[in-house]
This record gives structure tokens, sequence and C-alpha cells, in this order.
């Protein structure tokens, strides 16, 4: 007999279903097939109106998240063969987004939220462009390199119960992705994300369950960076709280040495 | 906050006819074992404080005298303070080991620019525990 595998995947069509419910479909278990392909092949040969989002197949765009047996994936990097013959593997939409249909998110509230990070190069004093180019060292790199890795696959938030009880939490890759600017010597722009991120929407927020670094699949370790935010913040506090006045720019500072 | 909830109305047009949101339940911390943890792990400070209420209350017995003190060991012998503060000994080493554990993530330490591995940010705090705690231990057993 051959191998196979059934997908258990949850559908929603808003204008006919009141909530999503499951679907089971047989497919064949190939060596190399990823979860991805067994949806690819579903559409394909089994049902066509299967909806799910997915570009790179190789773990680059960040569109292919769903849940895995309950657990935030990146479907594209997640094999088949690890569940085993005639296993039953659940997929489902991202925990906690709202969904628009079958396994897709709606990512409006999470570009919402990582634009308020304002992550990007902040730079009033940039000195001009005859200048030369910024030079920047092989360690003031390693700062802030690791945050850099995000590539908005948001499973960290799927992953983050505070996220799903309150629904302003910025949350894990936006944090994290602030505190990669922050890290930057280029940038200047630390004074202006205090109070979006010194905040108890901000890293307040976080209760430090350390989900978000664990299934994150680029090892951002979005935690670290809220932890080590929040002493940078607590310490920024306790400076402004004994020197008398026109102490504004602390995070700036511990940035840049 | 505004903002946010101006951008989920305005998502409701006919093109959006209706997103699925779903509630999260009470006990959404039962369903998953890094949950559960993580609760347990925030629940741990509860012993915490009871061993600093506990050590506080020996404090006040031994100022007060043999009498007094005496009085206090009896009632830490009582089979409920047993099993309390067995119940309470579990959960501080589980608040323990857990913080430990975590410690590399808050604090990265670098040393030439380069990050230590996070066993070695982690392991200064189980030596300093072991030793303190062998020190306790040889102060007590020394002179029974
Ligand atoms: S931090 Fe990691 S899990 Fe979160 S969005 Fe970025 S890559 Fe994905
Ligand atoms: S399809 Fe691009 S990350 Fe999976």
């Amino acid at each position: 007999m051959a191998d196979k595998i059934v997908l258990e995947i949850a559908r929603y069509a808003p204008e006919r279903d009141d909530k999503p419910s499951f679907q089971s479909f047989e497919v064949p278990l190939r060596k190399e097939w990823v979860v991805l392909d067994a949806l690819n092949y579903i559409k394909d040969k089994v049902d066509g109106t299967l909806t799910y989002r997915w570009s790179c197949r190789m773990g680059i765009c960040g569109s292919c998240g769903m849940m895995v047996n309950g657990e935030p994936k990146l479907t594209c990097a997640t094999f088949l063969t690890s569940y085993g013959n005639n296993a039953t593997v659940r997929v489902e939409p991202l925990r906690y987004f709202p969904v628009i249909r079958d396994l897709v998110t709606a990512l409006s509230d999470f570009l919402v939220k990582l634009q308020k990070v304002k992550p990007w190069l902040i730079h009033p004093n940039q000195p001009p462009l005859s200048a030369g180019e910024f030079l920047q060292t092989p360690e003031q790199l390693d700062l802030y390199k690791q945050f850099s890795m995000c590539i908005n696959c948001t499973l960290c938030y799927a992953a983050c119960p505070v996220v799903g009880l309150d629904q302003e939490f910025v949350g894990p890759a936006a944090l994290a992705l602030a505190q990669r600017y922050n890290l930057d010597n280029r940038d200047q722009g630390s004074a202006e994300r205090l109070a979006t991120l010194a905040h108890p929407d901000g890293i307040w927020g976080c209760t430090f369950v350390g989900e978000c670094t664990r299934v994150c699949p680029k090892h951002v370790d979005p935690a670290g960076a809220i932890q080590q935010y929040k002493l940078t913040a607590a310490l920024d506090w306790v400076k402004s709280f004994i020197l008398p006045r026109g102490h504004k720019d602390a995070p700036q500072e511990t940035a840049h040495d | 906050m505004t903002e946010m909830s101006e951008l989920n109305q305005a998502a409701h047009t006919e093109f959006h006819p209706r997103w699925y949101r779903k509630r999260l339940s009470t006990w959404w911390w039962l369903g998953e074992w890094h949950y559960l943890v993580f609760i347990l792990r925030e629940l741990s400070s509860l012993s915490v404080a009871w061993f600093v209420g506990l050590t506080l209350f020996q404090l006040r017995a031994f100022m007060r005298g043999p009498d007094s003190y005496g009085r206090f060991t009896d009632t830490l012998q009582s089979p409920i303070m047993i099993a309390l503060n067995l119940i309470a000994f579990c959960f501080i080493m589980l608040h323990a080991i857990t913080w430990f554990n975590l410690a590399p993530r808050a604090m990265p330490v670098r040393v030439g620019g380069k990050r230590v591995p996070e066993f070695l940010v982690a392991a200064p705090n189980y030596v300093l525990w072991i030793a303190v705690s062998a020190f306790v231990a040889w102060l007590l057993l020394r002179t029974s």
C-alpha cells in the first residue's frame, strides 16, 4: 500500500459559514513533501477552492505560516514525514488572527503595529552623501543583526498568549524590530520610539512567556529583544528620576556605545 | 487604541463581509504544556512570598527569645506546615531553574564584541546557587 497521510484542514467561507469547520483530505506521503506541498496537491487535484498564502516555498517570504497540529509553523519548512505514515495532521490558520477565508489571516492589525514602532532608520543629522558611506564595524553590526533577520511571518504572534488576550499589544516581531533599529548605530530614533515601546501595550505588556522565541523560524529571539529593552527602559527611568532635567535620550546613548 | 479599532471597522466593507474572530477562553493556559509551565512559573512567585514571610516570622521569634523560637520550630513540625513547605519548595525550584535559564535572554553578555554562549551566562547562577546552598548546609550540619 502506498504511503499516505490525512490532512484535516480548517475551512471557512465568510459568505456561507458562521464558524470554521474541518475537512479531511487524503494525500500521498512523499519523502520530500512539506505541508505546503500537500496543500498545493489538494488545490491542484482535489479542491481548487482551498485558500491559503504562500510564495517562496523556501522560508524567506514568511507568508505560509499556519498552525500545524497546534504549533505555529512555516508550512514550506515542515516535513510531512516527521508526522509519520497514516498520521492525521491538523492545519489551521495562525492563531489569534482574524480569519478571512480558510487558512488566510488578516494582517492589517499587525501592519498597523509594525508601523507604530517606526522600523526604519531615523537620522535627522545625517551627513551629506559627499561625506562618503557610513562605515559600520562587524561588532556594531553584530549588535542588531539577529533582530534584523525577521521575515514578518507572524508565527510569534500566534505563539503569544498576550497577543490573544490583548488586541492592542504591539507584539513580539514589531518590538524586536524596533530594538533592531534602536541598536543600530546609524539610527537616532530611539527617543521617538520610546513612547510606543515603554508602554503597557508595548514592552510592559510582555510577561516573558518565551514562546515567540521558541517558534521563530529565523532565530530572531523576540523575547530576548523585549527583555533587553525592558532593562534599558527601566534604567532610563531611574536616570530621569535621579537626574534633575534635560535628560531625555538615554536609550540612544546605550544604543551607540 | 482608536487607531486599531477604526481599522477593524473600516475593514468590514463588502469585500470583507465577515472575518472570523475567536475569543480566547479563560482556560487557555491548560491546553498547552508550554503555557502551563509559564503559569506555574508565574504562580511560583507566591512561594517566594511565602518563604520571605516565613523567614520574617522566624527572625521575629528569634529576637523574642528561646521560648518564642521553640514555639516557632514546633509549628514548623506540624504536618500541614511540612506539606505546605514541601509544595512551596517544589515551586521555588521551578522558579529558580526557569529564571536562571531565562537569564541569558534578558542579559546578553558580550566579551570582545562576541556574544557569550547562553549556557555560560546561566552557569554562574547555578554555581553560585550550589555554593551558597552548600555553605548553608555546612553551617547547619556543623553544630548538630
Ligand atoms: S520574529 Fe521570527 S516568528 Fe516573529 S515574525 Fe519575525 S521571523 Fe516570524
Ligand atoms: S512560502 Fe515563503 S516562507 Fe514559506
